[in-house]
């Protein structure tokens, strides 16, 4: 049985965990905590490890979606989860330009962990207060050819679309570094 | 689709960049305690800027820079009536008392002065409504954003150090017990002066501030210098409630303390505990793919894709 894998990362209450329970076909492996900090109960609990998510390809082949979690004291897991990963999602809420440096800073932690192909996940985007796409690639100084694509993580469809852009990506980088 | 937060977050340098770059128009309105400013774009350029409770006509700005005497300013409030800036404007230049050039340098110059308060702002909450232009009757111009934001850039530093000097304007300032120094002997320039006048313990530099109309970032470069020269010391303000400053501090010192420690988090980090982690992980996914070449790994997405596809 061959098995890859992908991560999903992202400032804390992004929507990782959401993203990988709409698409795992097991109940997503979580280790959430309740929230501690005054700061960050805008939701109950908070991923403290990781999530973890299966989708099987077939007989010989699965995939496994990483979770990393969001907030900074946890970020010793992130290179762990990083190691041999076929491409990472860096989920961005959408309705929180406050996360945005943050999560500038993370895309950019994962491209020194391993220059592997990624996407940026705008999420929320059923929500109001969320900002535009295109105000939220220049806020967080997304080259043109970075994919940044609208999401619903809890929306099936949108997540299989990201998580095929990404591979659409990987495919394409193969092309383009002829190995 | 909404364009709207807190300075706090998102800085105004980094809003008038993601305008410029995006050629937005629109307008942008920040707030803050008491304070309100709207600054409208047309294709990513500066064309109008007004600050809540201030008179922006056209006459006013014409005074303020000493296009028109105060005797003319007041000739016009009291004639012109309901006459609109524009159509102000093109009396003034039709009857030859200045250029079209005088008045358009002018509402720079005022829109600038606007715009250079608001880059002291750290905190307000914004919004981006592009479906709002300057008012009809309001002259525009056009000024590139690329010179505010460095100028910007550069205050938001500066006043990040002046913070740190002085870091609340609720404290007030007296005079140093130094005998011997006379202040009159000091070389002051004119804004340090009108400063200077309202030197007493009874008033804090927000109020100093407000009087003499100086921004956030212009009251503590002044005080700086004051305090710099030994000329001043602080003080707290007489009868006044005690200054934020140690109040912040304090609140800073028991947030930390009440911190949940290291130790405490449920994820203990020793090595063990990691392993401990690290077992599923390495049971299930973490071990090391065997090298691929180019035609299997691209198998390997294909067979990906059509999975992802078919779910």
């Amino acid at each position: 049985m061959q098995t890859v894998k992908m991560v999903v990362t992202g400032p804390f209450n992004a929507g990782k965990t959401e993203f990988i329970r709409s698409i795992s076909e097991i109940d997503v492996v979580s280790t959430e905590r309740k929230i501690s900090s005054d700061y960050e109960r805008v939701k109950e609990s908070t991923t403290v490890a990781m999530d973890f998510g299966r989708i099987t390809v077939d007989d010989d082949l699965v995939l496994y979606l990483f979770g990393t979690p969001g907030q900074k004291r946890f970020d010793f897991m992130w290179e762990i989860l990083s190691e041999g990963m076929l491409g990472f999602v860096v989920m961005v809420d959408s309705t929180r330009p406050e996360t945005f440096r943050e999560a500038r800073s993370i895309l950019e932690t994962f491209r020194a962990y391993a220059p592997t192909p990624y996407v940026v996940a705008a999420n929320k985007r059923d929500r109001e207060d969320a900002w535009e796409v295109d105000d939220m690639r220049i806020a967080l100084r997304l080259d043109p050819k970075v994919k940044l694509l609208s999401c619903v993580a809890n929306d099936k469809e949108n997540v299989k679309n990201v998580l095929l852009e990404l591979l659409y990506s990987i495919l394409a980088e193969m092309d383009s570094n002829g190995n | 689709m909404a364009l709207k937060g807190n300075l706090r977050d998102f800085s105004i340098t980094q809003l008038l960049n993601l305008v410029n770059l995006a050629h937005k128009s629109g307008t942008l309105i920040v707030e803050r305690t008491n304070e309100k400013m709207w600054v409208c774009f047309r294709d990513g350029k500066l064309a109008y800027a007004q600050a809540a409770g201030e008179d922006a006509s056209l006459a006013t700005v014409l005074y303020k820079a000493k296009k028109l005497s105060a005797a003319q300013h007041r000739a016009i409030k009291e004639r012109a009536g309901p006459m609109s800036d524009k159509e102000l404007g093109l009396l003034l230049i039709n009857a030859s008392y200045m250029s079209q050039d005088d008045i358009i340098a002018s509402l720079q110059s005022f829109f600038l002065q606007t715009m250079n308060r608001l880059l002291t702002w750290a905190e307000g909450l914004f919004r981006f409504e592009s479906d709002l232009l300057p008012p009809d009757d309001k002259i525009t111009v056009r000024i590139n954003l690329e010179n505010i934001i460095i100028e910007g850039a550069r205050r938001m530093k500066e006043l990040e150090q002046l913070q740190d000097e002085i870091p609340s304007l609720d404290i007030a300032l007296k005079f140093a017990d130094r005998p011997g120094a006379n202040i009159r002997n000091v070389n002051l320039s004119v804004d340090e002066w009108q400063v200077v006048r309202y030197i007493s313990p009874k008033n804090s530099l927000r109020q100093i501030a407000r009087a003499t109309n100086k921004n956030d970032l212009e009251i503590r470069r002044i005080v700086y210098a004051l305090l710099q020269a030994g000329l001043v010391e602080f003080v707290r303000p007489t009868g006044a409630l005690p200054p934020r400053y140690p109040a912040v501090k304090q609140s800073r010192a028991t947030s930390a303390a009440s911190a949940p420690p290291q130790a405490q988090s449920p994820l203990p980090a020793s090595p063990q505990a990691q392993s401990r982690v690290l077992a599923p992980l390495q049971a299930q996914g973490r071990q090391p793919a065997p090298p691929m070449d180019k035609t299997e790994k691209k198998s390997l997405i294909n067979r990906l894709i059509n999975r992802i596809r078919s779910l």
